[in-house]
Protein backbone atom coordinates (compact mmCIF):
# COMPACT_ATOMS: atom_id res chain seq x y z
CA UNK A 1 0.00 0.00 0.00
CA UNK A 2 3.42 2.47 0.15
CA UNK A 3 2.25 3.78 -3.35
CA UNK A 4 -0.99 5.17 -2.14
CA UNK A 5 -0.73 8.95 -1.25
CA UNK A 6 -1.92 8.67 2.33
CA UNK A 7 -1.80 5.52 4.39
CA UNK A 8 -2.70 5.10 7.68
CA UNK A 9 -0.95 1.96 8.50
CA UNK A 10 -2.62 0.10 11.76
CA UNK A 11 -2.90 3.09 14.31
CA UNK A 12 -4.11 2.30 17.43
CA UNK A 13 -4.88 5.02 20.20
CA UNK A 14 -5.63 4.24 23.71
CA UNK A 15 -5.32 6.61 27.48
CA UNK A 16 -4.71 4.85 30.41
CA UNK A 17 -7.61 4.34 32.79
CA UNK A 18 -8.05 5.49 36.20
CA UNK A 19 -8.19 2.38 38.11
CA UNK A 20 -5.76 0.97 35.91
CA UNK A 21 -5.45 -0.81 32.53
CA UNK A 22 -6.22 1.02 29.40
CA UNK A 23 -9.32 2.34 27.38
CA UNK A 24 -8.79 1.90 23.44
CA UNK A 25 -10.61 4.46 21.34
CA UNK A 26 -9.68 1.89 18.38
CA UNK A 27 -6.96 -0.33 17.32
CA UNK A 28 -5.49 -1.42 14.36
CA UNK A 29 -7.11 0.85 11.95
CA UNK A 30 -6.04 0.69 7.99
CA UNK A 31 -7.19 3.45 5.38
CA UNK A 32 -5.30 4.73 2.18
CA UNK A 33 -5.94 7.86 0.11
CA UNK A 34 -5.28 8.97 -3.52
CA UNK A 35 -4.04 12.19 -4.31
CA UNK A 36 -6.64 14.74 -5.33
CA UNK A 37 -9.53 12.21 -3.17
CA UNK A 38 -12.60 14.14 -0.78
CA UNK A 39 -13.18 11.85 1.76
CA UNK A 40 -15.26 12.13 5.03
CA UNK A 41 -15.43 10.45 7.98
CA UNK A 42 -18.60 9.77 9.69
CA UNK A 43 -19.40 7.94 13.02
CA UNK A 44 -21.15 8.52 16.18
CA UNK A 45 -19.27 11.26 19.17
CA UNK A 46 -16.78 9.18 21.07
CA UNK A 47 -15.86 7.37 18.13
CA UNK A 48 -12.50 8.56 17.81
CA UNK A 49 -12.87 10.57 14.24
CA UNK A 50 -11.00 13.45 15.99
CA UNK A 51 -8.20 11.55 17.61
CA UNK A 52 -7.67 10.33 14.22
CA UNK A 53 -7.60 13.31 12.94
CA UNK A 54 -5.55 15.03 15.10
CA UNK A 55 -2.82 12.51 14.56
CA UNK A 56 -2.98 12.85 11.07
CA UNK A 57 -2.29 16.39 11.72
CA UNK A 58 0.70 15.41 14.00
CA UNK A 59 -1.04 16.45 16.98
CA UNK A 60 -1.57 13.60 18.62
CA UNK A 61 0.84 10.43 18.73
CA UNK A 62 -0.88 6.80 17.82
CA UNK A 63 0.07 4.43 20.51
CA UNK A 64 0.97 2.02 17.94
CA UNK A 65 1.42 1.81 13.93
CA UNK A 66 2.19 4.69 11.55
CA UNK A 67 0.78 7.15 9.38
CA UNK A 68 2.28 7.69 5.65
CA UNK A 69 2.38 10.83 3.58
CA UNK A 70 3.61 11.12 0.25
CA UNK A 71 6.13 7.71 1.39
CA UNK A 72 7.06 9.79 4.41
CA UNK A 73 5.96 8.32 8.05
CA UNK A 74 4.90 11.24 9.78
CA UNK A 75 6.59 12.65 13.03
CA UNK A 76 4.72 15.54 14.56
CA UNK A 77 2.97 18.59 12.66
CA UNK A 78 3.93 19.71 9.37
CA UNK A 79 3.27 22.98 7.58
CA UNK A 80 2.50 19.64 4.20
CA UNK A 81 -1.12 19.08 6.26
CA UNK A 82 -3.44 22.15 7.00
CA UNK A 83 -6.38 22.03 9.77
CA UNK A 84 -9.26 23.78 9.68
CA UNK A 85 -10.28 23.54 12.97
CA UNK A 86 -14.40 23.04 13.97
CA UNK A 87 -13.92 26.56 16.69
CA UNK A 88 -11.83 28.36 13.32
CA UNK A 89 -9.46 28.78 15.78
CA UNK A 90 -8.34 32.54 14.30
CA UNK A 91 -5.68 35.41 16.62
CA UNK A 92 -8.25 37.60 17.63
CA UNK A 93 -5.43 40.25 17.90
CA UNK A 94 -4.90 40.02 14.75
CA UNK A 95 -6.77 41.40 11.62
CA UNK A 96 -7.88 38.79 8.70
CA UNK A 97 -4.78 39.64 6.53
CA UNK A 98 -2.71 39.49 10.03
CA UNK A 99 -4.35 35.86 10.49
CA UNK A 100 -3.46 34.91 6.90
CA UNK A 101 0.06 35.87 6.65
CA UNK A 102 0.49 34.57 9.96
CA UNK A 103 0.52 31.19 8.16
CA UNK A 104 2.26 32.65 5.21
CA UNK A 105 5.05 33.58 7.20
CA UNK A 106 5.59 30.89 8.61
CA UNK A 107 5.83 28.65 5.38
CA UNK A 108 7.69 30.85 3.61
CA UNK A 109 9.94 32.97 6.80
CA UNK A 110 12.16 34.70 4.16
CA UNK A 111 9.44 35.88 1.96
CA UNK A 112 9.24 40.42 2.16
CA UNK A 113 6.00 41.40 4.14
CA UNK A 114 4.95 42.91 0.52
CA UNK A 115 5.07 39.56 -0.65
CA UNK A 116 3.37 37.62 2.34
CA UNK A 117 0.81 40.15 2.34
CA UNK A 118 0.19 39.85 -1.44
CA UNK A 119 -0.11 35.59 -1.49
CA UNK A 120 -2.45 36.51 1.61
CA UNK A 121 -4.62 38.51 -0.24
CA UNK A 122 -4.90 36.08 -2.95
CA UNK A 123 -6.66 33.05 -0.46
CA UNK A 124 -8.58 35.76 1.29
CA UNK A 125 -10.07 37.22 -2.30
CA UNK A 126 -10.33 33.14 -2.98
CA UNK A 127 -12.63 32.41 0.14
CA UNK A 128 -15.18 35.91 -0.96
CA UNK A 129 -13.59 38.02 2.09
CA UNK A 130 -11.70 40.86 -0.43
CA UNK A 131 -12.94 43.98 1.29
CA UNK A 132 -12.72 42.74 4.84
CA UNK A 133 -9.14 41.82 5.48
CA UNK A 134 -8.48 44.63 8.21
CA UNK A 135 -11.30 43.66 9.85
CA UNK A 136 -11.14 41.73 13.25
CA UNK A 137 -12.19 38.00 13.90
CA UNK A 138 -14.55 39.73 16.46
CA UNK A 139 -16.53 42.02 13.79
CA UNK A 140 -17.02 38.67 11.34
CA UNK A 141 -19.66 36.63 11.43
CA UNK A 142 -19.34 32.86 12.03
CA UNK A 143 -19.32 32.11 8.54
CA UNK A 144 -16.82 34.45 7.69
CA UNK A 145 -14.34 33.55 10.35
CA UNK A 146 -14.49 29.78 8.89
CA UNK A 147 -13.67 31.07 5.46
CA UNK A 148 -10.39 33.06 6.96
CA UNK A 149 -9.88 29.67 9.10
CA UNK A 150 -10.28 28.23 4.84
CA UNK A 151 -8.19 30.91 3.58
CA UNK A 152 -5.19 30.40 5.91
CA UNK A 153 -5.13 26.61 5.22
CA UNK A 154 -5.37 26.72 1.75
CA UNK A 155 -2.81 29.38 2.21
CA UNK A 156 0.21 27.55 2.99
CA UNK A 157 -0.55 25.47 -0.25
CA UNK A 158 -0.57 21.76 2.29
CA UNK A 159 -0.19 18.59 0.19
CA UNK A 160 -3.80 17.40 2.87
CA UNK A 161 -6.56 19.45 4.06
CA UNK A 162 -7.69 18.09 7.61
CA UNK A 163 -11.00 19.71 8.91
CA UNK A 164 -12.71 18.95 11.72
CA UNK A 165 -16.40 19.29 11.32
CA UNK A 166 -15.40 23.00 10.08
CA UNK A 167 -19.27 23.81 9.53
CA UNK A 168 -20.66 22.17 12.37
CA UNK A 169 -21.24 25.61 13.85
CA UNK A 170 -22.70 27.37 11.29
CA UNK A 171 -26.63 28.24 10.27
CA UNK A 172 -27.89 26.10 7.45
CA UNK A 173 -28.07 28.00 4.52
CA UNK A 174 -24.28 30.02 5.25
CA UNK A 175 -22.95 26.16 5.51
CA UNK A 176 -24.45 25.27 2.06
CA UNK A 177 -22.53 28.29 0.47
CA UNK A 178 -19.70 27.40 2.25
CA UNK A 179 -19.62 23.77 1.31
CA UNK A 180 -20.21 24.86 -2.15
CA UNK A 181 -16.70 27.19 -2.05
CA UNK A 182 -14.95 24.21 -0.47
CA UNK A 183 -15.98 22.44 -3.09
CA UNK A 184 -15.31 24.42 -5.60
CA UNK A 185 -11.55 25.17 -4.46
CA UNK A 186 -11.01 21.62 -3.83
CA UNK A 187 -11.84 20.54 -7.40
CA UNK A 188 -9.95 23.81 -8.83
CA UNK A 189 -6.76 23.05 -6.75
CA UNK A 190 -6.81 18.93 -6.74
CA UNK A 191 -6.95 19.17 -3.27
CA UNK A 192 -6.84 16.08 -0.92
CA UNK A 193 -8.96 16.30 1.84
CA UNK A 194 -9.77 14.44 5.18
CA UNK A 195 -12.81 15.51 6.38
CA UNK A 196 -15.01 14.79 9.41
CA UNK A 197 -18.70 15.54 9.77
CA UNK A 198 -21.99 14.21 11.62
CA UNK A 199 -23.94 15.48 8.36
CA UNK A 200 -24.85 13.36 6.36
CA UNK A 201 -26.16 15.39 3.39
CA UNK A 202 -22.46 17.24 3.51
CA UNK A 203 -20.76 14.26 3.29
CA UNK A 204 -22.87 12.82 0.65
CA UNK A 205 -22.52 16.27 -1.38
CA UNK A 206 -18.41 16.64 -0.48
CA UNK A 207 -16.96 13.46 -0.64
CA UNK A 208 -15.93 10.66 -3.06
CA UNK A 209 -15.76 8.74 -0.20
CA UNK A 210 -17.67 8.30 3.09
CA UNK A 211 -15.87 6.32 5.87
CA UNK A 212 -18.16 4.74 8.41
CA UNK A 213 -16.86 4.34 11.66
CA UNK A 214 -18.48 2.39 14.76
CA UNK A 215 -18.77 3.51 17.89
CA UNK A 216 -16.23 3.56 20.27
CA UNK A 217 -14.42 2.30 22.41
CA UNK A 218 -12.93 -0.07 20.19
CA UNK A 219 -13.97 1.31 16.91
CA UNK A 220 -13.32 0.21 13.48
CA UNK A 221 -13.69 1.26 9.80
CA UNK A 222 -16.42 -0.63 9.16
CA UNK A 223 -17.24 0.57 5.45
CA UNK A 224 -15.98 2.46 2.90
CA UNK A 225 -18.98 3.70 0.96
CA UNK A 226 -18.21 4.78 -2.58
CA UNK A 227 -19.94 8.05 -3.57
CA UNK A 228 -22.09 6.50 -6.73
CA UNK A 229 -23.08 10.57 -7.53
CA UNK A 230 -21.70 11.78 -10.50
CA UNK A 231 -18.62 14.14 -10.03
CA UNK A 232 -20.44 17.00 -11.75
CA UNK A 233 -23.18 17.69 -9.21
CA UNK A 234 -25.02 20.87 -7.72
CA UNK A 235 -26.20 21.25 -4.59
CA UNK A 236 -29.67 22.07 -6.23
CA UNK A 237 -29.88 18.84 -7.90
CA UNK A 238 -27.33 16.56 -6.00
CA UNK A 239 -30.82 15.04 -3.58
CA UNK A 240 -32.47 14.28 -7.06
CA UNK A 241 -30.05 11.55 -8.03
CA UNK A 242 -31.95 8.56 -8.05
CA UNK A 243 -28.79 7.23 -6.46
CA UNK A 244 -28.99 9.77 -3.67
CA UNK A 245 -31.95 8.17 -1.63
CA UNK A 246 -29.91 4.79 -1.81
CA UNK A 247 -27.01 6.60 -0.67
CA UNK A 248 -28.35 8.04 2.38
CA UNK A 249 -30.45 5.73 4.04
CA UNK A 250 -27.19 2.81 3.79
CA UNK A 251 -25.87 5.43 6.18
CA UNK A 252 -28.10 6.25 8.09
CA UNK A 253 -29.10 2.88 8.62
CA UNK A 254 -25.11 2.17 9.69
CA UNK A 255 -25.56 5.49 11.86
CA UNK A 256 -28.73 4.34 13.57
CA UNK A 257 -28.38 0.60 14.01
CA UNK A 258 -25.37 -1.10 12.64
CA UNK A 259 -23.06 0.99 14.10
CA UNK A 260 -23.78 -0.33 17.36
CA UNK A 261 -24.34 -3.79 16.14
CA UNK A 262 -21.21 -4.00 13.28
CA UNK A 263 -18.82 -5.27 15.41
CA UNK A 264 -20.86 -8.23 16.94
CA UNK A 265 -21.86 -9.35 13.58
CA UNK A 266 -18.67 -8.80 11.84
CA UNK A 267 -16.53 -10.97 14.28
CA UNK A 268 -14.27 -13.29 12.50
CA UNK A 269 -14.95 -12.19 9.09
CA UNK A 270 -13.83 -8.49 9.36
CA UNK A 271 -10.73 -7.61 8.47
CA UNK A 272 -9.20 -4.55 9.59
CA UNK A 273 -6.64 -4.32 6.56
CA UNK A 274 -9.45 -5.10 4.00
CA UNK A 275 -12.36 -2.77 4.67
CA UNK A 276 -15.11 -3.45 2.61
CA UNK A 277 -16.03 -1.33 0.30
CA UNK A 278 -19.59 -0.59 -1.05
CA UNK A 279 -21.19 0.82 -3.25
CA UNK A 280 -24.70 2.01 -2.62
CA UNK A 281 -27.31 1.22 -6.02
CA UNK A 282 -26.07 -2.35 -6.38
CA UNK A 283 -29.60 -4.40 -5.70
CA UNK A 284 -29.61 -4.93 -2.12
CA UNK A 285 -32.51 -7.35 -0.59
CA UNK A 286 -33.62 -4.84 1.54
CA UNK A 287 -34.61 -2.19 -0.43
CA UNK A 288 -38.69 -2.54 -2.09
CA UNK A 289 -37.68 -1.04 -5.64
CA UNK A 290 -35.12 -4.19 -6.25
CA UNK A 291 -36.11 -3.48 -9.86
CA UNK A 292 -35.58 -0.19 -10.22
CA UNK A 293 -32.59 0.33 -8.22
CA UNK A 294 -30.82 -2.73 -10.28
CA UNK A 295 -32.69 -1.21 -13.84
CA UNK A 296 -31.13 2.11 -13.06
CA UNK A 297 -27.49 1.19 -11.94
CA UNK A 298 -27.48 -0.59 -14.86
CA UNK A 299 -28.07 2.61 -17.07
CA UNK A 300 -25.64 4.16 -15.23
CA UNK A 301 -23.09 1.62 -16.14
CA UNK A 302 -23.80 1.66 -19.48
CA UNK A 303 -23.79 5.42 -19.28
CA UNK A 304 -20.06 4.72 -17.75
CA UNK A 305 -19.27 2.57 -20.44
CA UNK A 306 -19.76 5.12 -23.16
CA UNK B 1 -38.20 67.09 29.98
CA UNK B 2 -35.40 65.43 28.36
CA UNK B 3 -33.53 62.96 30.70
CA UNK B 4 -29.79 63.55 31.22
CA UNK B 5 -27.05 61.04 30.68
CA UNK B 6 -26.35 58.53 32.94
CA UNK B 7 -22.54 60.37 32.89
CA UNK B 8 -24.45 63.73 33.53
CA UNK B 9 -26.81 62.56 36.53
CA UNK B 10 -24.00 60.78 38.07
CA UNK B 11 -21.70 63.74 37.89
CA UNK B 12 -24.30 65.91 39.94
CA UNK B 13 -24.85 63.28 42.63
CA UNK B 14 -21.08 63.14 43.24
CA UNK B 15 -21.31 66.96 43.58
CA UNK B 16 -24.17 67.41 45.83
CA UNK B 17 -21.86 64.94 47.87
CA UNK B 18 -18.83 66.59 47.70
CA UNK B 19 -20.53 69.69 48.59
CA UNK B 20 -22.49 68.26 51.78
CA UNK B 21 -19.52 66.63 52.90
CA UNK B 22 -17.61 69.67 52.87
CA UNK B 23 -20.40 71.84 54.38
CA UNK B 24 -20.62 69.33 57.42
CA UNK B 25 -16.43 69.82 57.61
CA UNK B 26 -16.56 73.49 57.81
CA UNK B 27 -19.64 73.23 60.58
CA UNK B 28 -18.19 70.62 62.59
CA UNK B 29 -14.43 72.53 62.58
CA UNK B 30 -15.78 76.10 62.59
CA UNK B 31 -15.12 78.68 65.06
CA UNK B 32 -17.51 78.74 68.08
CA UNK B 33 -16.37 82.15 68.55
CA UNK B 34 -17.29 81.36 72.43
CA UNK B 35 -14.19 83.11 73.91
CA UNK B 36 -13.74 82.55 77.73
CA UNK B 37 -12.22 85.70 79.85
CA UNK B 38 -8.86 85.05 80.58
CA UNK B 39 -5.49 86.66 81.05
CA UNK B 40 -4.32 87.33 77.85
CA UNK B 41 -0.82 85.81 78.16
CA UNK B 42 -2.64 82.75 79.02
CA UNK B 43 -4.88 82.86 75.94
CA UNK B 44 -1.96 82.97 73.71
CA UNK B 45 -0.36 79.93 75.63
CA UNK B 46 -3.89 77.82 75.32
CA UNK B 47 -4.30 78.84 71.37
CA UNK B 48 -7.67 79.26 69.54
CA UNK B 49 -8.35 75.72 70.67
CA UNK B 50 -9.26 76.47 73.71
CA UNK B 51 -9.91 80.69 73.70
CA UNK B 52 -12.38 80.81 70.62
CA UNK B 53 -13.81 77.15 70.32
CA UNK B 54 -12.41 76.79 67.34
CA UNK B 55 -11.67 72.72 66.59
CA UNK B 56 -8.31 71.66 66.39
CA UNK B 57 -8.92 69.79 62.85
CA UNK B 58 -8.58 72.46 59.82
CA UNK B 59 -11.62 73.36 57.86
CA UNK B 60 -12.03 73.27 54.27
CA UNK B 61 -11.41 76.36 53.65
CA UNK B 62 -7.75 75.80 55.75
CA UNK B 63 -6.66 72.97 53.75
CA UNK B 64 -7.80 74.56 50.57
CA UNK B 65 -5.69 77.82 50.67
CA UNK B 66 -2.82 74.94 52.27
CA UNK B 67 -2.96 73.05 49.01
CA UNK B 68 -3.45 76.34 46.92
CA UNK B 69 -0.32 77.55 48.80
CA UNK B 70 1.31 74.06 47.45
CA UNK B 71 0.10 73.89 43.80
CA UNK B 72 1.64 77.46 43.44
CA UNK B 73 5.12 76.63 44.58
CA UNK B 74 5.27 73.15 44.15
CA UNK B 75 9.19 72.98 43.72
CA UNK B 76 10.89 75.57 46.32
CA UNK B 77 13.55 73.94 48.30
CA UNK B 78 14.28 75.30 51.65
CA UNK B 79 16.57 72.86 53.19
CA UNK B 80 16.65 68.96 54.12
CA UNK B 81 12.85 69.94 56.24
CA UNK B 82 11.29 72.44 53.87
CA UNK B 83 10.49 71.42 50.56
CA UNK B 84 7.52 71.44 47.98
CA UNK B 85 5.13 69.07 47.84
CA UNK B 86 5.81 68.62 43.88
CA UNK B 87 9.53 67.60 44.96
CA UNK B 88 8.78 65.08 47.51
CA UNK B 89 6.23 63.51 44.97
CA UNK B 90 8.89 63.45 42.62
CA UNK B 91 11.04 61.55 45.19
CA UNK B 92 8.35 58.97 45.52
CA UNK B 93 7.23 58.44 42.16
CA UNK B 94 10.69 58.03 40.97
CA UNK B 95 11.49 55.31 43.74
CA UNK B 96 7.96 53.47 42.37
CA UNK B 97 9.08 53.35 38.98
CA UNK B 98 12.46 52.42 39.84
CA UNK B 99 11.24 49.25 41.58
CA UNK B 100 8.46 49.04 39.91
CA UNK B 101 9.61 48.37 36.67
CA UNK B 102 12.70 45.99 37.81
CA UNK B 103 10.00 43.96 39.02
CA UNK B 104 7.99 43.91 36.04
CA UNK B 105 11.46 42.81 34.33
CA UNK B 106 11.92 40.41 36.50
CA UNK B 107 8.54 39.15 36.75
CA UNK B 108 7.53 38.64 33.07
CA UNK B 109 10.01 36.23 32.26
CA UNK B 110 9.64 34.22 35.29
CA UNK B 111 6.26 34.12 34.75
CA UNK B 112 6.47 33.07 31.17
CA UNK B 113 8.79 30.26 32.55
CA UNK B 114 6.65 28.99 35.10
CA UNK B 115 3.63 29.54 32.78
CA UNK B 116 5.05 27.23 30.19
CA UNK B 117 7.46 25.13 31.93
CA UNK B 118 4.86 22.45 34.16
CA UNK B 119 8.36 21.86 35.96
CA UNK B 120 9.55 24.88 36.50
CA UNK B 121 5.54 25.53 37.87
CA UNK B 122 5.92 22.47 40.30
CA UNK B 123 9.57 23.50 41.51
CA UNK B 124 9.05 27.48 42.13
CA UNK B 125 5.39 27.42 44.16
CA UNK B 126 6.73 26.70 47.52
CA UNK B 127 8.83 29.51 47.23
CA UNK B 128 5.95 31.63 45.80
CA UNK B 129 3.63 30.52 48.10
CA UNK B 130 5.87 31.82 51.33
CA UNK B 131 7.60 34.53 49.88
CA UNK B 132 4.17 36.26 49.10
CA UNK B 133 2.53 36.72 52.00
CA UNK B 134 5.63 38.30 53.67
CA UNK B 135 4.99 42.00 54.25
CA UNK B 136 7.08 43.95 52.20
CA UNK B 137 8.62 46.37 55.01
CA UNK B 138 9.32 43.23 56.82
CA UNK B 139 12.56 43.04 54.07
CA UNK B 140 13.38 46.67 55.23
CA UNK B 141 15.92 45.59 58.12
CA UNK B 142 17.39 43.18 55.56
CA UNK B 143 17.55 45.60 52.88
CA UNK B 144 18.83 48.36 55.06
CA UNK B 145 22.05 45.38 56.77
CA UNK B 146 22.52 44.76 53.22
CA UNK B 147 22.49 47.43 50.91
CA UNK B 148 23.50 50.34 53.59
CA UNK B 149 21.32 53.02 51.89
CA UNK B 150 18.02 53.98 52.79
CA UNK B 151 16.24 55.02 49.29
CA UNK B 152 17.56 51.57 47.53
CA UNK B 153 16.02 49.99 50.20
CA UNK B 154 12.86 51.69 49.58
CA UNK B 155 13.21 50.82 46.02
CA UNK B 156 13.86 47.12 47.09
CA UNK B 157 10.96 47.33 49.14
CA UNK B 158 9.14 48.33 46.27
CA UNK B 159 10.50 45.67 43.81
CA UNK B 160 9.49 43.10 46.47
CA UNK B 161 5.85 44.21 46.37
CA UNK B 162 5.35 44.40 43.16
CA UNK B 163 6.64 41.24 41.89
CA UNK B 164 3.68 39.14 43.03
CA UNK B 165 0.87 40.12 41.27
CA UNK B 166 2.67 40.33 37.61
CA UNK B 167 4.78 36.87 38.34
CA UNK B 168 1.58 35.56 39.31
CA UNK B 169 -0.60 36.71 36.82
CA UNK B 170 1.91 36.29 33.83
CA UNK B 171 2.14 32.63 34.75
CA UNK B 172 -1.52 32.33 35.41
CA UNK B 173 -2.09 33.37 31.19
CA UNK B 174 0.63 32.25 30.11
CA UNK B 175 -0.57 28.30 31.19
CA UNK B 176 -4.19 29.35 30.47
CA UNK B 177 -3.73 30.71 26.47
CA UNK B 178 -6.19 28.50 24.59
CA UNK B 179 -4.96 25.28 23.49
CA UNK B 180 -6.69 25.76 20.06
CA UNK B 181 -3.98 29.21 19.26
CA UNK B 182 -1.32 26.77 20.28
CA UNK B 183 -2.22 24.14 18.01
CA UNK B 184 -2.09 26.73 15.02
CA UNK B 185 0.75 27.69 15.75
CA UNK B 186 1.84 23.75 16.16
CA UNK B 187 0.99 22.78 12.66
CA UNK B 188 2.48 25.90 11.56
CA UNK B 189 5.52 24.89 12.76
CA UNK B 190 6.09 27.87 14.61
CA UNK B 191 9.32 27.70 16.81
CA UNK B 192 9.31 28.10 20.88
CA UNK B 193 10.70 31.64 20.87
CA UNK B 194 8.39 32.74 18.02
CA UNK B 195 5.33 31.35 19.92
CA UNK B 196 6.38 32.79 23.08
CA UNK B 197 6.00 36.23 21.36
CA UNK B 198 3.68 35.55 18.65
CA UNK B 199 1.24 33.57 19.77
CA UNK B 200 1.72 33.66 23.85
CA UNK B 201 2.32 37.04 24.72
CA UNK B 202 -0.46 38.72 22.60
CA UNK B 203 -3.14 35.61 24.22
CA UNK B 204 -1.41 36.70 28.11
CA UNK B 205 -1.43 40.46 27.33
CA UNK B 206 -4.79 41.50 29.27
CA UNK B 207 -4.16 38.65 32.06
CA UNK B 208 -0.22 40.61 32.54
CA UNK B 209 -1.52 43.95 32.14
CA UNK B 210 -3.89 43.15 35.03
CA UNK B 211 -1.45 42.31 36.90
CA UNK B 212 1.09 44.97 36.49
CA UNK B 213 -1.87 47.41 37.58
CA UNK B 214 -2.66 45.93 40.58
CA UNK B 215 1.35 45.42 41.13
CA UNK B 216 1.50 49.86 40.49
CA UNK B 217 -0.93 50.13 43.07
CA UNK B 218 0.52 47.54 45.72
CA UNK B 219 3.54 49.67 44.94
CA UNK B 220 2.03 53.21 45.47
CA UNK B 221 0.51 51.99 49.01
CA UNK B 222 3.58 51.04 50.09
CA UNK B 223 5.80 53.79 49.44
CA UNK B 224 4.41 56.17 51.99
CA UNK B 225 4.81 53.32 54.76
CA UNK B 226 8.22 52.75 53.30
CA UNK B 227 9.24 56.31 53.20
CA UNK B 228 7.87 56.89 56.80
CA UNK B 229 10.76 54.11 57.87
CA UNK B 230 13.29 55.40 55.26
CA UNK B 231 13.04 59.25 55.73
CA UNK B 232 14.67 62.17 54.01
CA UNK B 233 12.50 62.56 51.03
CA UNK B 234 9.19 61.56 49.69
CA UNK B 235 5.70 61.83 50.22
CA UNK B 236 5.58 59.56 53.01
CA UNK B 237 8.32 61.28 54.80
CA UNK B 238 6.49 64.82 54.19
CA UNK B 239 3.26 62.96 56.18
CA UNK B 240 5.54 62.04 58.84
CA UNK B 241 7.43 65.08 59.18
CA UNK B 242 4.30 67.11 59.11
CA UNK B 243 3.11 65.15 61.67
CA UNK B 244 5.71 65.72 63.77
CA UNK B 245 5.60 69.46 63.44
CA UNK B 246 1.94 69.24 64.31
CA UNK B 247 0.13 70.25 61.11
CA UNK B 248 -2.86 68.44 60.52
CA UNK B 249 -3.62 70.56 57.21
CA UNK B 250 -0.22 69.62 55.74
CA UNK B 251 -0.75 66.31 56.39
CA UNK B 252 -4.63 66.06 54.78
CA UNK B 253 -3.55 68.09 52.17
CA UNK B 254 -0.40 65.11 51.71
CA UNK B 255 -3.10 62.41 51.80
CA UNK B 256 -5.34 64.37 48.96
CA UNK B 257 -2.29 64.57 46.74
CA UNK B 258 -1.44 60.84 47.79
CA UNK B 259 -4.78 59.71 46.24
CA UNK B 260 -4.78 61.46 43.21
CA UNK B 261 -1.11 60.28 42.44
CA UNK B 262 -2.55 56.91 43.03
CA UNK B 263 -5.33 57.33 40.78
CA UNK B 264 -3.17 58.74 37.74
CA UNK B 265 -1.47 55.82 38.01
CA UNK B 266 -3.76 53.40 37.82
CA UNK B 267 -5.49 55.25 35.18
CA UNK B 268 -2.54 55.23 32.73
CA UNK B 269 -2.37 51.11 33.32
CA UNK B 270 -5.80 50.88 32.50
CA UNK B 271 -5.32 52.68 29.36
CA UNK B 272 -2.25 50.16 28.81
CA UNK B 273 -4.57 47.51 29.66
CA UNK B 274 -7.06 48.27 26.93
CA UNK B 275 -4.73 49.04 24.11
CA UNK B 276 -3.84 44.92 24.29
CA UNK B 277 -7.01 43.44 25.68
CA UNK B 278 -8.79 42.32 22.05
CA UNK B 279 -12.34 40.95 21.67
CA UNK B 280 -13.32 37.71 21.48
Amino acid sequence: MTDRFISIEGIARSYPKSGGGCTSIFENLWLSMDRGEFICVIGHSGCGKTTVLNILAGLDTPSNGAVIVDGQAIEGPSLDRAVIFQSHALLPWRTVLGNVAYAVSSKWRDWKTAKVNAHAQKFIDLVGLSGAEHKRPAELSGGMKQRVGIARALSIEPKIMLMDEPFSALDALTRGTLQDEVRRICQETGQTVFMITHDVDEAIYLADKVVLMTNGPGAVLAEIVENPLPKERSRNDFHRHPLYYATRNHILDFLVSRSRSFIEEARGVYNPREVPVVRPGLPEPTIAAVQDASAITSRSQQAAAH
Amino acid sequence: MKTASLTGRAAVVSLALLFSFLVAWHLATRDTGTSQRMDPEYAKLMGVTATQGKSAMPGPIDVGAKLWEHLRRPFYDNGPNDKGVGIQLAFSIARVLAGYLLAILVAIPVGFLIGMSPLMSKALDPFIQVLKPISPLAWMPLALYTIKDSSLSAIFVIFICSLWPTLINTAFGVASVRREWLNVAKTLEVGTLRRAFTIILPAAAPTILTGMRISIGIAWLVIVAAEMLVGGTGIGYFVWNEWNNLSITNVITAILVIGIVGMLLDLMLARFTRLVTFPE
